[in-house]
């Protein structure tokens, strides 16, 4: 009886490389990744005090997010220093992916590659403990300005990724043949270089200005009382106490980030499908 | 129009390269040095250093100077570094045994869904980890998304006190760094050339022996990239353990943070980094030492 149940259940054959249970084992995968997200932006909308009890479906926890002075002066701060980050890290990238990428092989390549990327191979900790350490020992006291000069530094080689891998698919002939139709050196680098390079430009920005939003570690090591971001105020929140106004406002940092991300994503998309070639 | 820039090509491509020389080497590599030089330094009591030369920082790590003044091993600190390693090598394993299957799962797919896939696998990443870290607290902590539905249906009687272990720590540094594993692991399965596959099993490998002599070996490059690139994260973790672990599962990244926050001892955190810093540097260079191995012999090849 039982021999001849479902003919369904009969083991079809993979092809050579297909495992049994692959599929279900991404699913679970992938609610793992999100779990915590979904968690975070269904509690914002709980109207009781306390995070974990259940109190029924509210918004008074973002009205009170966005009426919060400080929450407000933290977002500002935030705001002022990714911008000022991601516009001067995209410009001292996008100069030094053109050298990198284009300067053919010079004494040093190498050398100068590894600088660009080393804060990615540095611990964030050690990075924000040797900043701390030497804006102290020059007497540095900026205020923002500090933070946003560590920002700068770390944000460099996110932004320097996406231009290098866009030069460096780039076909160099539209260039060539603007110099043939005697365009000068800088009229073909700001009226065809600079254009097709842009996607490049917009995705490194993108990505450096998300980096800089979101870091926490260096900030709260570096920036001094005054120069609270937004992640560093939700850090002193959650030591306070767990309440949904956390949640409300980590929702919007949330949102934002994954907005620009898949901006970020639908950019490069559109500038591998380009007329690269 | 651009004749203010140097005529020959090695000026103009150092004046390119001038403003990343400047500030990363200004801001980066010199603070690098000077934390060096401050953790060779004594500790000032109000924070910062005093200018006398001392070893104190390094003698910190393994000696305590008992009540008679005596210099005796200290095996606390030592523990917390050897604790930090165990703790990342855990988050590293699960981090590979998690995230290969889905790398390879993915490399399964049509092209336009590996990419829809990618995507789905990198926002997690891009968004902020301290707060994707807070929301573990909401799923782990005492009342929380897992023990509410297993207290109310009588499964379990008290709660599970899952908060504030070296396992909360794991898995908040496992889902932290996950997506670091699969990406390069997907990165070097997509070159697989997948008639490797087909040929292995025509000469009668089962499909245990194409994934262990074929599909393993060939991805190896993405496999030890990924371990890097979640371990050395792990290893200076701060928010983890610090929201997890409650700040008393202290780990090699929160005590750094510990000596300028609140001990105000700055040698001894910057002797911490410095012991960081060279683990890392180790790793990189088996890395490098790795790759150039490889290189050569695809060159014999």
């Amino acid at each position: 009886m039982q021999k001849s149940s479902s003919p369904r259940k009969s083991k079809k054959i993979l092809p050579v490389g297909h495992y049994r249970g692959l599929g279900g084992w991404t699913v679970f995968f992938f609610i793992f990744l999100y779990l915590p997200i979904v968690v975070l932006i269904f509690y914002s909308f709980n109207a009781n005090r306390m995070v974990m009890n259940w109190g029924g479906f509210g918004f008074e926890w973002y009205l009170k997010a966005f009426q919060n002075e400080d929450i407000q002066k933290a977002v500002w701060n935030s705001l002022i220093v990714a911008t000022v980050s991601t516009i001067f890290a995209t410009a001292i990238a996008t100069i030094g992916a053109l050298v990198l990428a284009r300067g053919g092989n010079f004494r040093g390549k190498t050398v100068s590659l590894g600088l660009i990327t080393l804060p990615l191979m540095v611990p964030e900790i050690v990075t924000a403990v040797a900043v701390l350490i030497f804006f102290s020992a020059i007497g540095m006291n900026w205020g923002l300005g500090n933070v946003i000069i560590a920002h700068i530094t770390f944000c460099i080689p996110f932004a320097f990724m996406p231009i290098r891998a866009r030069l460096e698919g780039m076909d160099t002939s539209l260039e060539q043949a603007a110099r043939d139709l005697y365009a000068s050196e800088w009229e073909t680098f700001r009226y065809v270089t600079v254009p097709l390079l842009m996607p490049g430009i917009v995705a490194g920005a993108m990505l450096a200005f998300v980096i800089s939003m979101d870091d926490f570690i260096i900030t709260l090591m570096v920036g001094g009382a005054g120069s609270t971001t937004l992640p560093v105020y939700i850090y002193s929140m959650i030591r306070r106490g767990l309440t949904p106004e956390i949640n409300a406002v980590s929702t919007v940092l949330l949102l934002v980030s994954i907005g620009i991300v898949t901006a970020y994503w639908v950019v490069s998309k559109k500038s591998q499908t380009d007329t690269v070639h | 129009m651009s004749d203010w820039l140097p005529r020959s090509a090695a000026g103009r491509r150092w004046l390119g390269l001038a403003p990343s020389y400047f500030v990363i080497g200004i801001f980066m590599l010199v603070p690098m040095i000077i934390m060096g030089v401050f953790s060779f330094l004594e500790p000032n009591p109000y924070g910062g250093v005093k200018p006398v030369g001392s070893m104190a920082a390094y003698v910190k790590l393994f000696f305590e100077y008992d009540l008679e003044d005596q210099l005796v091993f200290n095996p606390g600190y030592i523990n917390i570094i050897f604790r930090s390693f165990q703790l990342s090598f855990g988050a590293t394993l699960l981090c590979l045994v998690f995230g290969f299957p889905v790398a390879y799962y993915i490399t399964l797919q049509p092209e336009n869904r590996r990419n829809f896939y990618i995507y789905l696998v990198t926002i997690p990443f891009w968004t902020n980890l301290l707060i994707r870290t807070f929301a573990w607290i909401i799923i782990l902590g005492r009342g929380g998304v897992i023990e509410t539905p297993l207290l109310a249906a009588g499964i379990i009687e008290d709660s599970l006190r899952m908060m504030y272990t070296d396992g909360a720590i794991a898995i908040g540094l496992t889902y932290s760094y996950l997506p670091l594993m699969v990406l390069p692991i997907y990165a070097s399965l997509e070159k697989l050339d997948f008639r490797l596959l087909e040929a292995a099993s025509d000469l009668y490998a089962n499909r245990l022996e194409v994934m262990t002599r074929v599909v393993i070996p060939l991805c190896k490059p993405g496999i030890i990239a990924g371990c890097i690139l979640v371990f050395i994260p792990c290893l200076g973790a701060f928010i983890a353990p610090n929201l997890l672990g409650g700040g008393k599962k202290l780990m090699l990244g929160s005590l750094v943070q510990f000596q300028f926050a609140s001990a105000r001892n700055w040698p001894f955190g910057a002797a911490l980094s410095m012991l960081l810093l060279s683990a890392v540097v180790i790793m990189l260079i088996f890395y490098a030492r790795a790759a150039k191995k490889r290189a050569a012999m695809e060159g014999d090849g």
